[in-house]
């Protein structure tokens, strides 16, 4: 009876007349979702002043659910869409919440320049190593040799570390952690989103359903890997971080610097009398 | 630091006072990429935005262009980007979500002659149905066809003000030429300047339900950062705006979404009708060529040729009640058009039959002539009086 009447705690910033969600049994997303929306809490950020973009998959359905204003771009634009939004008006706090195929792939453009641009904006990349949404195809994050729907002998092709990318794109602030480790990743998003300048922050989760029964990882047996493999190492530089299911995957804080972003860049430069 | 409206005369490119027509009907956000022989629109907006507090920025491609600017509409800026061929190729994609997500913004196409890269710097109308109909699914645009930069900067605004009014992305379709030629641009008084902004919320926000329709069929719009909390979605989605995958749910959003376009034809459709009156032979064009046609037309007239021309100032949705009954009053019809028969379907289309339809066109890299326009007029005419 509890379960029908009690409130989830989050329940004030989720659209709870969309659940139950599209996300399947032992799937990362959802934790990683909640992450989000409590650092949106602790953060203090004025939430009324708050835009979600996704684009499209799994974790781009993430703008769906939260009851913010919300937006559900295309297939791996939801970061110039974000662009555009923030600065038309940068009062908004502007979160991208999607998946590795969308934001690296067919998206991995905009990501690079949104990120050289320096767009104040948070993206949070929930990589589950595969297109979970069309049924587990390989993505820029699948591992060598993986096998998956599209690349049924193994992955020829070696995967993109995240947190590298971004670095060399000039991202201000980059962050890696798995669903496993809430807390350490909840408290990463909260600081991204009080960060001014583009953040980055790459959540590892399992997708039992399309990449995990290919690969060897049940749902618990990715947990453990997350646990067993992992080496938090803040301040790591991203050339070094390493994401290997063998040997080690390597979390932690990476980068939190300080530069302009481009609004404030382009209010020195092109608009010196405004008042930004 | 000039202001928004500069009004006075002008001697400037269609590019350039395509852009000051943006400012002026408030456009204050600009996303694009360099490409000939649009880029002195985004040139000119890079330079004048800051001027009126805007932001203009070069993005990465013209996908993440036509992204930018539905992203700062829905924050509340009047946005915009101007392109040709190649580039409103890859717009295509993020114009379907502004026209299913409703978001007001305007698109110039400067076009060149394609397929593909084309001829670059010269001039054609060979978009004209990609405009109808170069995203997928089926839906209804706007489209305005400008014939000279005077017109391209009153034109600009008209399509702000269609934007906002209906909540859907405007096309500009221009050419190279229109975009390229210098002439005499007057811009009026700023007070002279009817515009027009999306239709706006009212009441408790937490009843707000951003997809249901007013009386004229277009819903009230709720800018992020506003407290609305509203969910926007390029899924087929319901008057809550939230994702419905069902064919009922399909079927109201597309009546709703065409519905507002249908609905109001007496309001969007625009043509200009020159010496039709007594016409027996009627051209039909638009943009540059129509003012070949416009030459044509007199021409025709001093050889003793009752000629009109049907200037199509909206081409799409088309003026297929104009098209009907001028097909019943007169001779034959000609339609001239810098492609190889793509209107030209369209008024075949609506004529059914009533009357000939005949094509001048050739596949672009130089404008139609009047002469060549003339000859085909002398034949129609002939013809009839075999």
């Amino acid at each position: 009876m509890s379960g029908s009447t009690s409130k989830h705690p989050l329940d004030f910033i989720i659209r709870t007349e969309r659940i139950p969600h599209i996300w399947c049994p032992g799937c990362g997303i959802g934790t990683a979702f909640s992450s989000c929306l409590i650092a949106m809490q602790t953060s203090g950020i004025d939430l009324t002043k708050t835009a979600m973009v996704s684009g499209i998959g799994c974790s781009g359905r993430g703008a769906g659910y939260v009851k913010l204003d919300s937006y559900h771009t295309t297939h791996g634009r939801a970061i110039p869409f974000a662009t555009g939004m923030k600065l038309a008006n940068p009062e908004l706090n502007v979160v991208v919440f999607s998946g590795d195929g969308d934001l690296f792939a067919i998206g991995g453009n905009h990501f690079i320049h949104a990120a050289r641009r320096n767009v104040d904006i948070t993206v949070i990349c929930v990589n589950n190593f595969n297109y979970g949404m069309t049924g587990g195809q390989a993505a820029a994050t699948t591992p060598n040799s993986a096998k998956t729907p599209t690349t049924p002998l193994g992955n020829p092709e070696q995967p993109f570390n995240l947190p590298l990318l971004a670095y060399a794109s000039g991202a201000t602030y980059i962050a890696r952690w798995t669903m496993l480790h809430t807390r350490d990743l909840t408290k990463s998003i909260e600081e991204a989103l009080q960060r001014r300048g583009f953040s980055f922050i790459e959540v590892l989760a399992p997708c039992p359903t399309g990449y995990g029964r290919r690969n060897r990882q049940k749902p618990i047996e990715s947990l453990r890997l997350y646990q067993e493999r992992a080496i938090v190492k803040n301040g790591a530089h991203p050339a070094e971080v390493v994401l290997d299911f063998d040997q080690g995957i390597t979390l932690g804080n990476f980068v939190d610097v300080d530069r302009p972003t481009f609004t404030e860049a382009y209010d020195k430069i092109c608009r010196p009398g405004s008042s930004g | 630091m000039k202001p928004a409206v500069l009004t006075g005369e002008h001697f400037i490119t269609g590019d350039i006072a395509c852009a000051e027509g943006a400012l002026a009907a408030g456009c204050r956000f600009f996303a694009g990429y360099p490409i000939t022989p649009a880029t002195e629109i985004a040139e000119h907006m890079a330079k004048r935005l800051p001027d009126v507090n805007g932001v203009f920025i070069q993005m990465e491609d013209e996908i993440a262009a036509m992204a930018a600017v539905l992203g700062a509409s829905c924050a509340g800026a009047k946005s915009m980007t101007a392109t040709s061929g190649p580039g409103f190729s890859l717009m295509m994609e993020n114009l379907g979500l502004g026209i299913c997500t409703e978001t007001p913004c305007v698109v110039v196409n400067v076009q060149r002659a394609g397929p593909s890269t084309g001829l670059p710097t010269l001039c054609a109308q060979g978009d004209m149905m990609q405009a109808r109909w170069g995203s997928h699914g089926h839906y209804e645009i706007i489209a305005l066809a400008p014939s000279s930069p005077q017109e391209l900067f009153f034109q600009t605004i008209t399509a702000f003000n269609l934007s906002e009014t209906y909540r859907i992305p405007v096309l500009i379709m221009a050419d190279e030429v229109t975009g390229h030629l210098s002439e005499r641009v007057v811009i009026p008084d700023a007070s002279r300047i009817k515009l027009k902004t999306r239709p706006r919320p009212r009441g408790r926000k937490d009843r707000f339900k951003p997809f249901h329709p007013d009386l004229n069929g277009v819903s009230p719009m709720a800018h992020a950062g506003e407290g609305y909390t509203v969910h926007v979605t390029g899924l087929t989605h319901d008057e809550r705006g939230y994702p419905a995958m069902t064919a009922e749910a399909q079927a109201e959003m597309m009546s709703r979404l065409t519905g507002k376009i249908r609905r109001n034809l007496d309001k969007i459709v625009m043509v200009d009708e020159y010496r039709l009156d007594d016409a027996e032979i009627a051209l039909i064009s638009y943009g540059i060529s129509a003012r070949s046609s416009l030459a044509a037309v007199d021409e025709a007239r001093e050889q003793g040729i009752r000629a009109g021309l049907l200037r199509l100032v909206t081409v799409w949705p088309f003026p297929e009640e104009h098209i009907r009954r001028l097909a019943a009053k007169v001779k034959s019809l000609i339609t001239v058009e810098l492609n190889l028969g793509q209107i030209y379907l369209e008024v075949q289309r609506c004529a059914a039959g009533a009357a000939p339809v005949f094509l001048v066109g050739h596949a672009g890299g130089t404008v139609i002539t009047p002469e060549q326009i003339l000859q085909q007029v002398r034949t129609a005419s002939g013809f009839h009086r075999q």
